[in-house]
């Protein structure tokens, strides 16, 4: 058994953006135990200065292309905030659906992509096709639907060209939902077969726990397992909370940490963490039946703090919001799909946006003047929350794993990483596994 | 035939053209069966020094960022910029409209000083190393990068449109932007995307760069007869690759 360990992946592998871990370890004793981000910073807050509210959506789309749907809706919703602008019953439905679009785009890519070839042992995807074509097959399918939704709704799968503060500069027709509800009710089964065959390998997610506090946002009316509207939760407010999200500062507390070109957060505790697993430990009881049924077939219970669970915490809201998008295609089709005209006049004001990215709850704060150009902007990205949480896991997995060897401590402390589906172009860009 | 080994590396971007590349779903498994695929960071853990293609997503925007894509260039035979963070810098170069201390300060406060939050002015990479080819866009458009490759495959020069969006917007006969008193770059910006976002009823605002040459008088006779002027124009120029290329 090695009791001496060097640990250094220098930008770990199948992660969006650039993180290292670096761990160090001599006869058991660990002198060093870190989770480093290089990201190039981007110094987006800094760039939308000067710029009309009609270009914010625009540039903040490109903080992350994985995530440009999430962070083009909590923009435009602070410019909203900000201008006063009220936005239409429809456009906020058709809103919700877009986001929808990319929850399952995110989480395919993530699960289907990024995590299978850990579980299944196998270094990416590709080698996968020749061992289990009929499993890619399904999980390229569901990508592929989410892909083609997002194009309906947002313009394209990435950078979302339809959105405008007030509403909408596009919507579908009444046949395009339809076909759109019936390709969703259609991959219903295949989603399912996803989850079978993660199911058959989630023995290969590592047993272990750390209680941390879960941040996310909680919509009480109407309840909703919510991923747009709502306040600021977690399970460790007493009185506290749940906190408006225009006082989203209190809540991320951020600062920088030597170890990384992201700013870190704390809230009540010396780390949390955001995401799908986040948002199911506080938002688990208003699933839909089929992401219920999702969770039962994995053992998932409100109040895990296996943060490797955070993967079938995804599919759990993959089942969700195409099962959710069904009924809420069927409402709007109801009430038949209205075409509208959005007038917005330029105001001074300052406001936020808030909104659950696939990785996490995101904010976005802007100030504007009175000719409507950006004099301020304050974004918090989900990745960035995560950080701190990911170093206080490591340095209890790295103990608890350590007698496993190093090749298997790395591997685990990879996946550990990958959990988190982290977004390091969003943080700024992150990840690589130092071991020194 | 040996297959040809390709390589894809990313700088300062958000992914989403490597996100374009996955987009492409099935047609990504063919396109892995005819070229050996020795480094994607983002998709696998496989890595490799020697390559014939390598694909460049990204704006360079740091010292060690240019030792790098040099390092990248020594080794590659055709070395492609992938999208408009590496074409023209994309919207990164939105920075170089600011100091770059007070950029810092902005964003990291006291901490600024911080020795890994160093940044230098935003770069595309031809500013950096010779690039071969260019795939425009922000995203790409995934359709036009596997007819790029294709071509490459089997030894054809590709062809990267050299005309501006109005004419793919006039052929999906959308209404001009600037009946909706919208100011809209379409005048000026190189196609291929289909006039994606004017079909979305959107602006567009120039993600792709200019075309090589770029009517000026035309965009002027356009401006003209909205009643608006160069300087309305040129205020919309600056999102994408802000200082790039010719101004009229």
């Amino acid at each position: 058994m090695s009791t001496n360990i060097n640990i250094n992946v220098h930008h770990v592998t199948r992660v969006e953006g650039h993180g290292n871990i670096v761990v160090n370890a001599k006869d058991g004793k660990i002198e060093k135990c870190q989770w480093q981000v290089p990201e190039a910073p981007r110094f987006f807050e800094a760039m939308v200065r000067g710029r009309s509210y009609q270009d914010i959506q625009t540039i903040v789309s490109r903080i992350c292309g994985i995530c440009s749907i999430t962070h083009s809706l909590a923009s435009t919703k602070a410019v909203e905030d900000a201008l006063g602008i009220e936005v239409s019953e429809q456009a906020d439905k058709l809103r919700i659906l877009m986001h929808y679009s990319e929850q399952l785009q995110s989480h395919s890519l993530h699960v289907g992509y990024l995590v299978a070839p850990d579980l299944f042992n196998a270094p990416s995807v590709v080698p996968l096709v020749a061992k289990a074509p009929d499993a890619v097959k399904a999980i390229i399918r569901v990508h592929r639907v989410a892909n083609n939704w997002s194009d309906l709704i947002a313009g394209r799968t990435t950078h979302p060209v339809t959105l405008i503060p007030g509403g909408l500069c596009k919507i579908p027709t009444e046949q395009q939902l339809r076909d759109l509800k019936k390709e969703l009710e259609s991959s219903v089964n295949v989603l399912v077969a996803v989850c079978e065959v993660v199911q058959s390998a989630a023995g290969n997610l590592p047993q272990f726990e750390r209680q941390t506090e879960y941040i996310s946002l909680k919509q009480t009316n109407p309840p909703t397992y919510t991923f747009y509207h709502g306040d600021i939760t977690s399970n460790d407010c007493n009185g506290d909370g749940p906190v408006n999200i225009r006082n989203w500062q209190k809540v991320a507390n951020e600062y920088v940490s030597p170890q990384s070109t992201a700013k870190w957060t704390q809230w009540h505790r010396d780390s949390y963490m955001v995401g799908a697993l986040a948002r199911f430990n506080n938002n688990a009881e208003l699933l839909s039946p089929l992401g219920k049924k999702v969770a039962d077939m994995f053992g998932l219970k409100k109040g895990n703090t296996n943060p490797f669970m955070n993967n079938v915490a995804q599919l759990v809201e993959m089942a969700h919001v195409v099962e959710t998008s069904i009924q809420m295609i069927d409402d709007l089709l109801t009430r038949g799909l209205k075409s509208e005209t959005v007038k917005v006049s330029p105001r001074a004001g300052r406001g936020s946006g808030c909104v659950e990215a696939p990785r996490g709850i995101l904010f976005h704060t802007y100030e504007f003047d009175k000719y409507g150009n950006c004099v301020y902007g304050n974004i918090c990205i989900p990745t960035n929350q995560n950080h701190a949480n990911i170093q206080k896991d490591f340095e209890k997995f790295v103990p608890e794993f350590m007698h496993l060897g190093q090749d298997a401590l790395r591997h685990g402390m990879e996946m550990l990483v990958r959990a988190y589906d982290p977004c390091i172009s969003c943080s700024t860009h992150f990840l690589n596994v130092e071991f020194v | 035939m040996t297959k040809p080994r390709v390589a894809i590396f990313d700088f300062a971007c958000c992914e989403g053209c490597q996100l374009q590349i996955v987009n492409l779903e099935e047609e990504i498994l063919d396109l892995i069966n005819v070229v050996d695929v020795v480094e994607w960071r983002e998709a696998m853990s496989e890595q490799s020094h020697e390559y014939d293609i390598a694909l460049i997503e990204g704006s360079i925007t740091r010292p060690e960022d240019e030792k790098r894509i040099e390092i990248i260039r020594s080794r590659c035979k055709i070395l492609i910029a992938l999208g408009s963070c590496a074409t023209i810098g994309g919207i990164n170069k939105l920075k170089n409209k600011f100091d770059l201390e007070e950029v810092k300060h902005c964003v990291y406060g006291k901490d600024a000083h911080m020795p890994h939050l160093e940044t230098g002015m935003t770069k595309a990479v031809h500013e950096v190393v010779n690039v071969d080819y260019k795939i425009h866009g922000c995203p790409i458009d995934r359709k036009e990068f596997a007819s790029v490759i294709r071509a490459l495959l089997v030894g054809k020069k590709p062809v990267i449109p050299d005309y501006p969006v109005c004419v793919e917007c006039k052929a999906r006969e959308n209404i001009c932007r600037y009946e909706y008193n919208e100011i809209c770059l379409g005048p000026i910006i190189r196609a291929g995307c289909g006039a994606r976002c004017p079909s979305n009823g959107f602006r567009c605002f120039g993600c792709r760069g200019y075309v090589d040459n770029p009517n000026v008088e035309a965009a002027r006779e356009v401006m003209d007869k909205y009643g608006l002027t160069v300087e309305d124009l040129r205020q919309k120029m600056v999102l994408f690759g802000c200082g790039q290329g010719p101004t009229v």
